[in-house]
Formats: C-alpha cells, structure tokens, sequence
C-alpha cells in the first residue's frame, strides 16, 4: 500500500510526521519548564533534590525527540536542514549550546570534583529552560514570517542578513512565540512535577507549585493571544499557480484555517486543554492536569506546524527572494526516499507504546524523598 | 555547482568536524562495549541474587552514566553540524544520507533513552526481570546506533545505491538494501564495535590494574582482570580479522586511501606493506624525492592485503595521479577533464530547459550522462589535489596496526599471570595495565583518522570534494565557533575527567 502512495501524499504525509514529532517535543518541554522553575520553588536541599531526580528521569526523552526531530527533517526535508541550519546559523548555535550544557548538568551536578560547581550546573539547566526554548519558538516563528536568505539554482543558500538567524528574535511575533513557548514550558513543568512527586513530605512544595502553573499560564496568555491574532490578521507565503510561484497572500493562515478546518478544531481543543489542566491543577487536588495540558500543547504545536505548510503554502517563506521560499514540494527528499521511509515510520507507533509503558511502569509510585536523598542525581 | 570557495572556511570546517568527532568517539567506544559487560555482570547478579555483583554492577553503571552524558552532549552537536557547517553536502546527498540518521534516532537513540532511566532508577520500581531486560536494552540500543551511523559514514566512503538527477541537480536514493548492505558498512560495524569491546574491557583491566597497584579491592580486581582479558583476547582477534577486511574495502574501493596510508607512490607488483618508517613530508606527489627517510618492507603483503593475492599489483600514488596505461588505470588528470565536461553539460542542461529547448537539453543530458561518475573530479584544481595528507594516513595506520598486533599479547600477559596467581607482584606490568585504556583509546582515534583523513579531498568518494560540501559561511564564524565548542569541551572534559576519577577512587562501595 505504502509503495503506491503517490509523490503529494507522501510530501503531505512526511510533513505531519516530522510535526507530530515537533509537537511531541514541546510537550516534553515540560523538562526545560520545570529546570527553570527550579529556584523558585524547591527552598531546601531535599525540595531540589526532588525536583532534579523527577526531571532527571525524562531528560532524555526529550532531548532524544529533538535528535529524531532534526533527523526526520535531515531525511524528510533536506532542502529545509541546508538552508536552515547552514543559513540561520546563530540561531541553532546557540540552541545546540544551551542542550549541550544541559546533557552533562543532571548527572555531574552533585558528582564531587565537577569543577563547575552545583551552581553552575543548575544555571546550564536555566539556560537550557530560557534561553533555548526562547530561541526555538523564534525560529518555529519564522515559519511565518519569513527568513532573509536566497538560493541558487543550485539550491547553495546566501543568508542575506548580517546577523544569521538571530535576527529572527528580533521580531514581535517570533519573540511572542518564543516566550509563550517558555511560559507554556514553565506551566506542563509545574503540572508534572505534581504528577510525579509524593508530596507527604514536602507539602510546601506542592503549594508553591500549583501556584506555579496558574501563574506562568496567566503570563503566558498574552503572548498567545498576540500570536494567534497576528496569524488571523498578517499575510502569509502562499503558491499561487502551476508552477509554484510564491507570492504574499492576504489571511493566508486565516484561510488556510478554513480550508482546513479540522486544524481550528485541534488549536480551540487543544487550548480547551490546556485551560483544563491548569485548572485541574491550580484548582483542585488533581495530578492529572498534566495530560491534558500536554495533550493540549501537542494539538496546539500541530496546529501551529502545519498550518504554515498545507494548503499550497511556503512553510519555510524567504523574505529576501520570495522564489526561493521552501515549500513541502519543493524542499522534500524523493519519492523512493520518502517511500523507504515511511515505511521505516510504521515503528513509530510501536516506539511510543513501549515508550508509554516504561512511563507508566517506572512512574506508578510517586517519588519520596526517602529515594532521592543520597541517591540519584 | 558553486562559483568560488573560500580555502581556509573549509579548512576550519574540516578541523571543527575533526574536532566534535574525535571529543564524540573519546566516550563513545566505551559506551558501546561496557554496556554488554554490565548487562553480563548484572545477568550474574539476577541469576545469583549476590549482593557482591550487585555492587559491581551499579559501580561500573555509575562509570558508565558519567561517560554517556558527555557522549550524548558531544553527538547532538555533530548530527547538526552536518546541516551548519556542511549545509550544500545536506542537500546534496540529504536524499540518502538523511534516512539512516533519521532511523538511528527513531530506532537507537529512543531504545537508549527509555531504558537508560530504567537501568539507573529502576532498582525498586520494577521487576528484577524487566530491570535486566532494560540493562540489555540499552546495550543493544547503543550498538544499533552505531549500525547506523556507520551505515551513513560507510555510504561517504563507498557511495552505493544511488544515482545522480540532473534535474534537481543532488544525489537521490535508487536501493535501500544497497545502502544498508553495502559490504563496506559491514566491515566497518564489525571492525567498530569489536574494537570497542576491546576497548571497554581494557577500561576494566586499567582499573583493576590501578586497585591492585594500591592494593585496594583485591578480590575484586583481580576477578575483573580474569574476565576482562578474556574478553579482551577475544575481541582483539576478532579486530585483527575485522581490520583485515576493513583494509580490503579500502583497496578495493578507495585506492588512494591505501597508497596513502603505505606511502607506496609507485604502484608494484608483489607490493609490500612497511613494518616501520619514518615518512618524509617534504616529499610532493610528482617529485624526485624519497617518500621515507627510512623504511624496512615485508614484500608481497600489501598486494595478500589488498586483492588476496601475492603476485597482484597495487596502484600508487603515482598511477592514481597521472594513469598508468599498462595496468589500465585512468589518472586523476583525465578523470578531471571528464569531470568538467559533465559540469559544464550539467550547467548547459539547466541553461536549455529554462528556456525550454528540449533538443539541446537532452544533447546536454546525453553528454553530462557519459561522464557523470566523474563530476567530482570536476571541481577539482589539480590532479595532484587528488591525494590526501601521506604522513598522516600513513603514521596514523602504522599506529593503529602496531597497537593492534600488541593488544592480544597484553591480553596473554594477563591471563597468564591471572592463572599463576603473581599479578600482585609483576608491578611493571599492572603499570602498563593501567595505561591499557589510554593506548585503545590512541588506537581508535588513529583509525578514525585514518579513514576520514585518508578520504580526503573527498566528503562523498569521488563525487562531492570538502569543498564543495561547505556552508556559505565566512572564516571567522567558524573560527569563533571552533573555539566555543573547543572551550567548552575542554571544561567539561576536564570535568569529566575529574569526576570519573573520584568515582574511581571511592571505588564500588555502597554510598
Ligand atoms: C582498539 C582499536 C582498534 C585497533 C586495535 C585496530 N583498529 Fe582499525 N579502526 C578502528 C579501531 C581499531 C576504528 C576506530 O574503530 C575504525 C575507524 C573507522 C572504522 O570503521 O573503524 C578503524 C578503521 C580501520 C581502517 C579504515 C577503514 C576505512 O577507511 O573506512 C582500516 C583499514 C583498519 N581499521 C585496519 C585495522 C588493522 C589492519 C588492524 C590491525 C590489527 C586494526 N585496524 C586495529
Ligand atoms: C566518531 C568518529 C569519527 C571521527 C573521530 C572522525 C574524524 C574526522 C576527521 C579527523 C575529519 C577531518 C578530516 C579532514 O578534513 O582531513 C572528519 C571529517 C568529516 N567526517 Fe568524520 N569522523 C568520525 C565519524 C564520522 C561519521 C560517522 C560521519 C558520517 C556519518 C562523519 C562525517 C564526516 C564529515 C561530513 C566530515 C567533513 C568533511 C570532510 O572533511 O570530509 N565522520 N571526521
Ligand atoms: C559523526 C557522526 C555522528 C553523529 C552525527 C552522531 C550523533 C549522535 C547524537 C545526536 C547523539 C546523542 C543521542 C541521544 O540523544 O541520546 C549521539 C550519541 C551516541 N553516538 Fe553518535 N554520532 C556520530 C558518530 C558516532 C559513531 C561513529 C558511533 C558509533 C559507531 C556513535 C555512537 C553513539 C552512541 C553509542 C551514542 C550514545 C551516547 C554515548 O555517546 O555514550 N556515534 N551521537
């Protein structure tokens, strides 16, 4: 069946596979939320030890979607990783260094002789939690508002802004996206840390936390509500004929939202959700509120994915030279590769099902103090 | 393709990669080999429920955890830095080169990543079968990954199924298996990750050694070394065979990559490998002068090595250069007016089908066609470009090779000392054990460099040179990069370094 699927679909397909992954990822962003809140609600050494081993233990999952994440789009899209990575260059530097410091930070920062200090572990973990996530919700940004580069007909990028990619942050709506993604972190990270932590011991923290998720939600609504007006209103990149001409097209992303209205109906679900686990947490004594936050964060990052990319529209748009804007048709592997592929995706559902279990396996008990303190991270 | 490039970006391209890969492969070997050894001593502890492998067990998963951190923060950075330093490569062989990274992370890297945080925490969350169940797990789910990096780095070195599209002007994918299979990868999986074996059980043999040098932990160390260099010995013959055939690819493969790494300029019959030499780099392809300042030559091996046969002849430097008609080999130099002959088609090709001439374009095609399999050569300079650095090719090989030839005699050694009981006495010789680690771990970045040097000027053999396969990025960005990541490594390696030792010297005691 996956042999017959014709070069459209599988460019349609490979599109919302690589989104569910990016989606998947601002979910388990919960991490970088949680690394943040670190200061401000664990007091005492027992209060941090049990935050650090509760994220501890997911760290990797989420760095690990943002390596297959990068990879899907290698293989997927590789028109898209030369000319963004090679071109916006500043921008994923710097993404990169903020993961690099968090990769050794969990596992050295009580580790006697670490030379940094366990203080300067957990500023690597802020860092990863701010400024990284920031950067990253700039350059899903520029999915909308264009890039400044050129390509020539041999497809070699030019960048033509001095700045590389950082002026990405520059703009209003970039930096809204960013700092909704970070407060949006910030609120799943508080949500799951009451999830995953028996609180018998610390009920003070619990407090604090539940606070937490309300309040970084209430910050976060602005930028939200900054971003998703501006997509109503701004002109988008669209194909306009045969022969994939791009052109600025009014409401774009307004209209593309009516084309496809089963994207409305995953943004308005998914903020339902979103709205719903706060409450549950802020409100009641639920730990639950996590899965419908995190459900609601992954329907909102789909929605935010391909909306920039279906209905004949350039998701990686060029500001500079509008012909050279990458589209799902024009930036995609071949068709033999995107087959070869999709079938390699049919173990997509079997990675997440083992990767569920083993959540649900090594998450039945809530974490105690008396498991950190002396062991663990 | 590209009108003009800038030399020394790529040149610090080049040594930024050489530099993230080779921080990359300090810890990753060890991961690949130490994880089986724990999945063994905890298989032990499950079976016998003794709190003495117990405390193995978590000591050497405590060595492990601090050496996969770094490994981890090491990779992320040079999975990307395919796509900011070598952003034209990315789209030009994206189509295929992309598939198997995509796949190491779907597969490997979430194998890993699940079971890691049952291995470490899952003490007394899960059941003692499923927790050894995910020990394993994360053994098999670290070696798949190198399955499949080394399916991509197998595929720059011997570019199989694929074909070139003159349309999209990149390289596009025509046959999975060909890729996957392709016997190179093969050669370089099993020659990998049995060196990497080796490497972990010298690891466990350097600390052992160390122990019994302070005549700490005894019992223990003593049994570690027993079951490290048997499993060392093993493995080393097994690199030894594996090498052999990894050398076997390369003369059949990449020519030049053998020449170079014997420093053989003139091409022989009966061609012998150099047991020992000091190369001459004065020396320049084309000149009178002498390639070693002095050599001593076993004849006939190289040409055993190189096509299973002793009277068989081995292209040199020379031959590959500038063609050698009696042995029928075509030189550089006609392989370059070939290959601009298929760019200047290709460029024509392009020209003609905007403007829609369909009788030119395909006069076009039809040319480019014929010379297409030597569209690298195209871009490059001169035929002498062609050859890659001989002193190091060469001095990295030898290095590789005499350590390999030395490693399974240290192995007896242990081993016979083991079973006399007189390790504690042979102090010279612990001393040398505890170096055991630092010489596998000399070995192995020699053969990488023997591999990635020798490829050069190529990053995709014959097809796209390094400095094609660039970013359009000016020579100070990558500079300033270069010594961010280069600081940076440098603190957490030391980092490392530091806390590994610690580690070491508190030793497998309960905490
Ligand atoms: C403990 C480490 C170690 C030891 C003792 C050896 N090797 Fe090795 N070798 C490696 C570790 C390694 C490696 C790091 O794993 C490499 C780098 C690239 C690769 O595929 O494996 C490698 C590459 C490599 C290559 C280059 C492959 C290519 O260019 O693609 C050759 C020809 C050999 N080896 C041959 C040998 C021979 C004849 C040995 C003699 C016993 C030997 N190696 C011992
Ligand atoms: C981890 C072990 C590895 C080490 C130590 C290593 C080492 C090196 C070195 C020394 C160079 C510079 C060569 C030169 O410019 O003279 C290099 C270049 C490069 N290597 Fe590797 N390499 C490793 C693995 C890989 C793998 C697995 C791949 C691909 C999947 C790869 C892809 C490249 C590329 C794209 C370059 C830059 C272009 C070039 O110089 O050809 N390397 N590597
Ligand atoms: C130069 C090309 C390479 C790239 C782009 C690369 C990429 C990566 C990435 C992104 C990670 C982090 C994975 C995670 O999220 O857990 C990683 C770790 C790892 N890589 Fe590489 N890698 C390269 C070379 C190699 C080679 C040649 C091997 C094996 C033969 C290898 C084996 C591993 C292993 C076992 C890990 C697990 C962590 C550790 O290092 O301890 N890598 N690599």
């Amino acid at each position: 069946m996956i042999g017959n699927l014709d070069y459209a679909t599988l460019q349609h397909l490979w599109w919302l596979i690589c989104s569910i992954v990016g989606a998947l990822f601002l979910f388990l962003t919960f991490v970088q939320g949680g690394q943040t809140l670190l200061w401000q609600v664990a007091k005492t050494d027992t209060e941090k030890a049990l935050v650090i081993n509760s994220l501890g233990r997911k760290w990797e999952l989420t760095f690990t979607t943002l390596v297959l994440f990068g990879g899907a789009l290698f293989a997927a899209f590789p028109k898209f990783y030369a000319t963004s990575f090679g071109g916006a260059y500043w921008v994923w530097i710097l993404i990169l260094f903020t993961f690099i410091i968090q990769a050794v930070s969990y596992e050295y920062r009580k580790m006697p002789g670490n030379v940094l200090g366990e203080k300067g572990y957990e500023l690597f973990l802020f860092i990863n939690g701010s400024v990284g996530i920031l950067l990253i919700g700039a350059a899903v940004g520029t999915f909308y508002t264009g890039s400044n580069f050129e390509l020539s007909i041999y497809n070699f990028v030019k960048w033509t802004h001095p700045m590389r990619g950082l002026e990405a942050a520059f703009s209003l709506f970039n930096l809204s996206l960013g700092l909704f993604l970070v407060f949006n972190a910030r609120t799943l990270g508080a949500m799951y840390l009451i999830n995953n932590i028996d609180y018998t011991d610390v009920p003070e923290m619990e407090t604090r936390l539940r606070q937490a998720a309300f309040k970084n939600f209430v910050i976060s609504l602005p930028f939200l509500l900054y971003v998703l007006v501006s997509l109503l209103l701004m002109k988008g990149f669209g194909i306009v004929d045969d022969q994939g001409t791009i052109a600025l097209v009014t409401r774009k992303y307004l209209g593309n939202l009516l084309a496809n209205s089963w994207l409305l109906v995953f943004l308005l679900v998914g903020l339902v959700l979103v709205i719903l686990g706060v409450f549950k947490t802020a409100k009641s004594d639920s730990t639950a509120g996590i899965w419908f936050g995190g459900l609601g964060t992954v329907l909102v990052g789909l929605t935010v994915l391909l909306l920039p990319a279906y209905n004949n529209t350039a998701f990686y748009p060029s500001k500079a030279s509008l012909q050279s804007s990458l589209t799902i048709y024009n930036a995609s592997s071949s068709p033999f590769t995107l087959t070869v592929m999709t079938y390699v995706a049919i173990a997509i559902p079997f990675v997440l099902a083992y990767v569920a279990y083993v959540w649900w396996l090594m998450d039945r008990k809530k974490l105690t103090v008396e498991e950190v303190v002396g062991h663990g991270y | 393709m590209i009108e003009h490039f800038d030399l020394s970006m790529v040149n610090w391209a080049r040594a930024q990669f050489a530099l993230t890969a080779m921080y990359h492969w300090i810890f990753v070997p060890l991961t690949l080999g130490i994880t089986w050894i724990i999945a063994f001593y905890h298989s032990i502890y499950v079976k016998t429920g003794s709190e003495e492998w117990k405390r193995l067990t978590r000591f050497w998963m405590k060595l492990f955890g601090i050496n996969f951190a770094i490994g981890v923060a090491t990779g992320i950075i040079l999975e990307f830095e395919f796509g900011t330093n070598w952003s034209n490569y990315s789209w030009m062989v994206g189509d295929i080169f992309g598939a198997p990274l995509a796949i190491e992370g779907l597969i490997a890297f979430f194998l890993e990543a699940t079971f890691f945080a049952v291995m470490f925490f899952g003490w007394n969350r899960v059941s003692k079968r499923f927790h050894l169940f995910s020990t394993w797990m994360v053994a098999v789910g670290s070696n798949m990954s190198a399955v499949w990096i080394l399916v991509a780095n197998a595929w720059m070195q011997h570019p199989v199924g694929q074909a070139f599209n003159a349309d999209t002007a990149r390289f596009e994918m025509q046959s999975f298996s060909d890729v996957v299979f392709s016997p190179v990868a093969v050669s370089k999986f099993t020659h990998t990750t049995s060196a990497s074996m080796l490497l972990a059980s010298f690891f466990i043999i350097s600390i052992s050694s160390w122990y019994l040098l302070k005549k700490r932990h005894i019992q223990m160390a003593k049994r570690s070394i027993m079951v490290a260099a048997i499993f060392g010995l093993l493995s080393s013959g097994f690199v030894a065979f594996t090498g052999d055939e990894a050398a076997y690819e390369v003369a059949q493969n990449q020519p030049m990559k053998l020449a170079a790494i014997e420093g053989l300029y003139t091409g022989q019959h009966n061609a012998g490998v150099v047991a020992l030499g000091l190369v001459n780099t004065n020396k320049k392809v084309g000149d009178k002068q002498d390639a070693f300042k002095f050599e001593i030559r076993v004849p006939g091996i190289l040409s055993l090595l190189a096509n299973r046969s002793f009277g068989s002849f081995v292209p040199g430097i020379n031959d590959l250069v500038y063609g050698n008609a009696r042995e029928n080999i075509m030189g550089a130099a006609e392989k370059i007016k070939k290959g601009k002959l298929a760019l200047a088609a290709l460029d024509a090709y392009k020209k003609e089908m905007k403007k829609g001439n369909t009788i030119a374009s395909k006069k076009s095609l039809a040319t480019f066609n014929q010379n297409r399999d030597y569209l690298g050569y195209g871009f490059l300079s001169k035929p002498e470009a062609a050859v890659p650095s001989v002193g190091i090719s060469f001095n990295a090989f030898h290095i590789m090779v005499f350590l390999g030839t030395l490693f399974p005699l240290v192995c007896l050694g242990f081993l016979y000392f083991s079973m006399k009981d007189v390790l504690l006495e042979k102090r010279w010789f612990l001393g040398l054990g505890t170096l055991m680690f630092f010489l596998s771990l000399i070995a192995h970045e020699a053969g990488w460099v023997v591999a990635e040097v020798g490829r050069q000027p190529w990053t995709i053999q014959n097809l796209l040179p390094v400095t094609v396969a660039r970013s359009n990025l000016t020579t100070g960005t990558v500079q300033t990069t270069f010594f961010m990541f280069f600081v940076l490594f440098a603190i957490l390696l030391i980092a490392e370094i530091r806390i590994m030792t610690k580690q070491i010297n508190i030793g497998p005691e309960e905490n």
